[in-house]
């Protein structure tokens, strides 16, 4: 499944699927999702909320909680020091995941303001990852951690470290959260929607840091969202996310221009562009509802929602996936729409 | 998927099946309650103990073989005879006995023993002949629930205080008193903290602010040495029915806060709600949207302080007992039974008499499992 | 932070001397006062005591004065540690209770330890290991602790400890000690006789705590914070005892003073049944003698205690909550 980019890959995943448990039966909340992000390069997994964008983000971790957990799957990751691992494999506990976690690959999460732990500071809590991954001394953990909080612009970078979380407003915490993830120089940034909870005006700020910070330090970016303007700006290439499973991919460009998928369309055609107004553009939201993962639809799942959908073939068979390197589709127009 | 990636039992009930359907968008709040308090297992438990209490309540003198102040002087702190099937041999014996007892004095100590006779077996039977006595206040009757049936001799099943009273009697009876100071000190407490959580909350301002200074003071005072005082400060010449109010008065005197408390923040919170709002301008009185509109709203969680409160009360009358600062002879409580278990020695020669005591845990817990199913249930809408 | 702490050191004497009043009201609250019960012990031992002598006895201890002039002369002489007669010792109460106070403080102080001691790890494990046999276990006992009374606590104990090891567990010190001055043995042959009293007057408390602890740990391993540390790599019991853990002490450690509370409150009647030589039997023996200046003393300090626990247990809230310190 390897995808064609100018980069050598820090992750490949593979087919990965993610299952519920519960009682005695399992339900699968993503299947065969695929992607791989190259070095210095911004991959934006897009859907809607519940479609398992950001299950999928915590299983690049082995972050599942509860009773979710890796049914089949490959997660190798390739970092810059020449570590490789198949994550897939790898526990939920034990010596290696941790060693990847916070080291290898960081994590910022949507939430700013609940990512902190209210009672320590923010110098110990950064201090803590270079402590945990490197045998470092105390000073030189605080050092390296001003460093950061310099870097990702937080004024005052000395003062800040014995400062609290509840002291920070939720764009600088959002940056200290930032600076923790990337502390230890990790191949690979996940960044949950990072920028959800914020103002827009800081969301653009914190954009633009992410991307000076990818260029300086060569890390690839998983940049999860469900807000197109956001993958126009930050993302070089784009996998849309439907209902557990990528439905299309590509490089911004060929999304934003030739849309294959008929969700990838409708996805755009919902999004308010500037001129609509002057146009008379109305905006299209998408028919129907995200299907219930508890009892998803067969076939294809976008069928019940899709315009273009073929009776009855399309509710009994799944898709098949057409295209080749960066660009797949997985619908029965695929390759139509691909040679248009 | 966010939340659920997390904590994904939190979601369990979504999709668990219910055997029945039931339409909980229909379902009165209390309806709602009962199904969840039914769920919870220690809960029922609680429910199925309190039940035997209140029986032995009611039916007291039916339970009871002897009456509690009928005195045995052929049995004097005698340990408890349990009854049994088998017979010294090894063979089943029908109806169930107790072994016949002859009294010996110890040579040395001078002390009253009771061996076992093995010539004599006492049989046991159920609905036996008895004292008569009036079940429920007005029927007369003289049947038991359980007794000796053989002419002239007993059976103590908890065995025997210092004086020949049958202790197993005398715990069923004391249930009326300790349960009684329980359920009157909780009405009292419930009226009192009602009434002052009442005020605080519908006022507010500076009436709440004193109320709420007076609430967090008493709890910072330490209870039981304020109990003991008020209760030593009682005239020793009352009644022993006038003692028995006035120790129930003083235990819910400190017991009210917690009721005050909620029934403040409460009354604080559901003042803004919208059904509030809305009989206040179809011009219902003050009094009327207190109590036909915010009360009935927030009763369950008092119910829960009230079964919380109880226990507290019930404890606190069982020390003050002990200690001889509580209810006095005749009132008989349990911890009026247990005064008589205060030292060393009388526990080391009779230590059936704590068995009382182990009527208070039950009943303490019973209520503590009844609190926690109904906190539980007292959110009828979450989870 | 300051402000904070004033607010709360204010609260803590206004409360003191709200509590002093109510101890003079229960000291004058007692039929008869001092001059008539020296009056009936005179005539007791057979001296003839006139109405005049009363009068003049009366008017020597200031009882002629209005209430709240007795109030502000007992008072200032609190202030000073005296806290008037005692006539059933005939001595000082001051000197009556400073006998006393160090061993109350002693065993109230090694409860509190016994109680957080015990119920933290507990309640840990239980938050963490949910629902598997040891959490059950735990909240048997848990119900059981609160369930059972303390006296009947103590009562089971020494019926136990008599017949089993054949030894009294009453008092604070063996003969031999009893009267030696302090040394080594004397220290280890009092933390044996502390052991049964900590357990009697702290197991309810331990009970509750545990389900305190459980539920904080329980409410903190669901935050997002765990997740990001966890993102972070830090091992399972790294991440449980940094975050989650020292996080819910924030509120266990703010009820500090409530157990306090409740330690205090049983200690009286733990003191009578284990015939501790604290202030325990001196109170009721008080009480049952209408020794009221001795019983008014004694309420006053054991209120006293726990107020001023209340003080240090908000002192320790601002120590571990640096969000408090932002007041």
């Amino acid at each position: 499944m390897s995808m064609s980019t100018d980069h050598p890959h820090v992750i490949d995943v593979s087919n990965l699927s993610i299952s519920l448990k519960n009682d005695n039966n399992s339900i699968a909340i993503t299947r065969d999702v695929s992607f791989s992000i190259g070095r210095g390069e911004v991959l934006a997994l897009v859907g809607e909320s519940g479609s398992g964008k950001s299950v999928t983000a915590l299983a690049l971790m082995q972050l599942l909680g509860g009773n979710l957990s890796i049914s089949s799957g490959q997660i190798v990751l390739t970092a810059i020091d020449g570590y490789s691992a198949d994550i897939a494999k790898l526990g939920r506990n034990g010596r290696q995941i941790e060693a990847i976690r916070g080291a290898r690959m960081g994590m910022i999460f949507q939430e700013p303001m609940s990512s902190f732990s209210p009672v320590h500071t923010i110098g110990a809590q950064i201090a803590e990852v270079v402590t945990v991954h490197e045998d470092v001394g105390r000073k030189e953990a605080r050092r390296r951690s001003a460093e950061l909080l310099a870097k990702v612009g937080i004024p005052d970078p000395v003062g800040a470290l014995d400062r609290y979380p509840y002291e920070f407003s939720g764009g600088m915490r959002q940056r200290a959260m930032i600076a923790r993830a990337l502390v230890c120089g990790p191949s690979l940034l996940i960044a949950d929607e990072p920028t959800t909870a914020l103002d827009v005006t800081i969301q653009g700020q914190i954009l633009d840091l992410l991307s000076k910070l990818k260029d300086e330090l060569g890390m690839a970016i998983l940049f999860i969202t469900h807000d197109l303007g956001i993958v126009a700006q930050m993302a070089d290439r784009v996998a849309i996310m439907y209902a557990g499973s990528i439905v299309e991919t590509g490089s911004v460009r060929e999304i934003f221009r030739r849309p294959s998928h008929p969700y990838t369309r409708a996805l755009l055609e919902a999004v308010p562009r500037l001129g609509d107004i002057d146009e008379r553009r109305r905006i299209n939201p998408i028919a129907g509802s995200m299907p219930n993962l508890f009892e998803p639809p067969s076939g294809c799942r976008f069928h019940p929602r899709c315009p273009v959908a073929v009776h009855p073939r399309c509710s009994l068979e799944r898709p098949p996936t057409f295209g080749s390197g960066g660009r797949l589709v997985e619908c029965i127009h695929g390759e139509a729409e691909l040679a248009r | 998927m966010d939340a659920s990636a997390q904590a994904p039992r939190r979601r369990w009930w979504l999709f668990r099946r219910q055997p029945k359907i039931r339409r909980h968008d229909l379902a009165s709040q209390w309806q709602l309650m009962w199904w969840k308090f039914r769920r919870h297992t220690l809960a029922m438990i609680g429910m199925v103990l309190l039940g035997l209490f209140a029986a032995m309540v009611i039916f007291a003198e039916f339970i009871s073989p002897y009456p509690p102040f009928e005195r045995n002087p052929a049995y004097v702190a005698g340990a408890p005879q349990i009854p049994s099937v088998i017979d010294e041999n090894g063979n089943f014996r029908w109806p169930p006995f107790v072994q016949g007892l002859k009294a010996e004095r110890d040579k040395k100590t001078l002390r009253l023993n009771y061996v076992p006779d093995p010539s004599v077996k006492w049989d046991v039977g159920m609905f036996v002949k008895g004292e008569p006595y009036r079940l429920l206040g007005f029927i007369p009757t003289d049947i038991k629930l359980f007794g000796v049936t053989t002419e002239g001799g007993f059976m103590h099943l908890f065995g025997t205080d210092f004086t020949g009273l049958d202790l197993f009697s005398r715990t069923i009876h004391a249930a009326r008193a300790s349960l009684g100071v329980g359920f009157v000190g909780v009405v009292i407490s419930f009226i009192l903290g009602a009434a002052i959580g009442g005020v605080a909350g519908y006022f507010g301002g500076w009436v709440d602010n004193i109320v709420m200074r007076l609430i967090e003071f008493i709890r910072s005072i330490p209870t039981l040495p304020i109990w003991l005082a008020l209760a030593a400060m009682l005239p020793r010449d009352w009644s022993p029915l006038a003692t028995y109010i006035a120790i129930t008065v003083i235990l819910s005197l400190l017991g009210w806060t917690w009721l005050a408390r909620t029934v403040r923040s409460k009354l604080l919170a559901t003042r803004q709600e919208d059904f509030v709002l809305a009989a206040r301008l179809s011009g219902c009185s003050d009094t009327r949207i207190i109590v036909r509109h915010m009360l009935p709203s927030f009763m369950s969680y008092l119910i829960v302080d009230a079964s919380i409160a109880f226990p507290e009360i019930l404890l606190a009358e069982t020390s003050l007992s002990f200690l001889g600062l509580g209810l006095r002879e005749p009132v008989e409580s349990w911890g009026v039974l247990l005064f008589a278990a205060q030292s060393i020695r009388s526990i080391d020669q009779a230590p059936w008499l704590m068995i009382p005591g182990v009527f208070v845990i039950i009943a303490v817990l019973a209520f503590n499992f009844l609190g926690d199913g109904l906190r539980d249930a007292a959110d009828p809408y979450t989870r | 932070m300051t402000r904070f702490l004033m607010r709360r050191l204010a609260y803590t004497l206004a409360t003191l001397l709200l509590v002093s009043l109510v101890s003079f009201i229960i000291i004058q609250a007692a039929p008869g006062d001092f001059a008539e019960i020296y009056a009936a012990k005179k005539a007791d031992a057979g001296a003839v005591i006139s109405a005049a002598q009363i009068a003049e006895v009366r008017r020597e201890l200031g009882l002629d004065q209005p209430w709240y002039v007795q109030y502000g002369t007992w008072l200032a002489n609190a202030a000073r540690g005296d806290f008037g007669q005692s006539w059933t010792w005939r001595r000082p109460v001051g000197a009556v209770i400073a006998e006393r106070l160090p061993l109350t403080l002693a065993i109230a102080f090694a409860t509190l330890v016994f109680m957080y001691v015990v119920s933290i790890p507990i309640g840990v494990y239980s938050a963490v290991r949910r629902y598997s046999f040891g959490d059950h276990a735990a909240s048997l006992i848990g119900y059981l602790g609160l369930a059972i009374p303390n006296f009947l606590l103590a009562l089971v104990l020494m019926y136990l400890s008599q017949r089993y090891f054949g030894q009294s567990v009453g008092g604070l010190f063996s003969p031999q000690y009893s009267l030696a001055p302090w040394s080594w043995e004397k220290l280890q042959d009092l933390l044996q006789h502390l052991i049964v009293p900590v357990i009697v007057l702290g197991t309810s408390g331990t009970a509750f705590l545990i389900r305190a602890m459980r539920a904080a740990v329980l409410d903190e391993l669901d935050r997002m914070y765990v997740l990001s540390a966890k993102a972070s790599g830090l091992s399972p019991m790294q991440l449980l005892l940094r975050y989650p853990v020292r996080i819910a002490l924030v509120p266990i450690a703010s009820t500090l003073g409530w157990r306090l509370t409740y330690v205090i409150s049983g200690a009286p009647i733990v003191g009578v049944v284990l015939s501790l030589p604290d202030m325990g039997p001196l109170f009721l023996n008080s009480l049952l003698n209408q020794d009221m200046q001795l019983a008014g003393a004694l309420i006053f300090l054991y209120c006293a205690l726990t107020i001023i626990g209340t003080f240090l247990s908000d002192v320790l809230l601002v120590a571990l909550d640096p969000r408090i310190r932002l007041e």
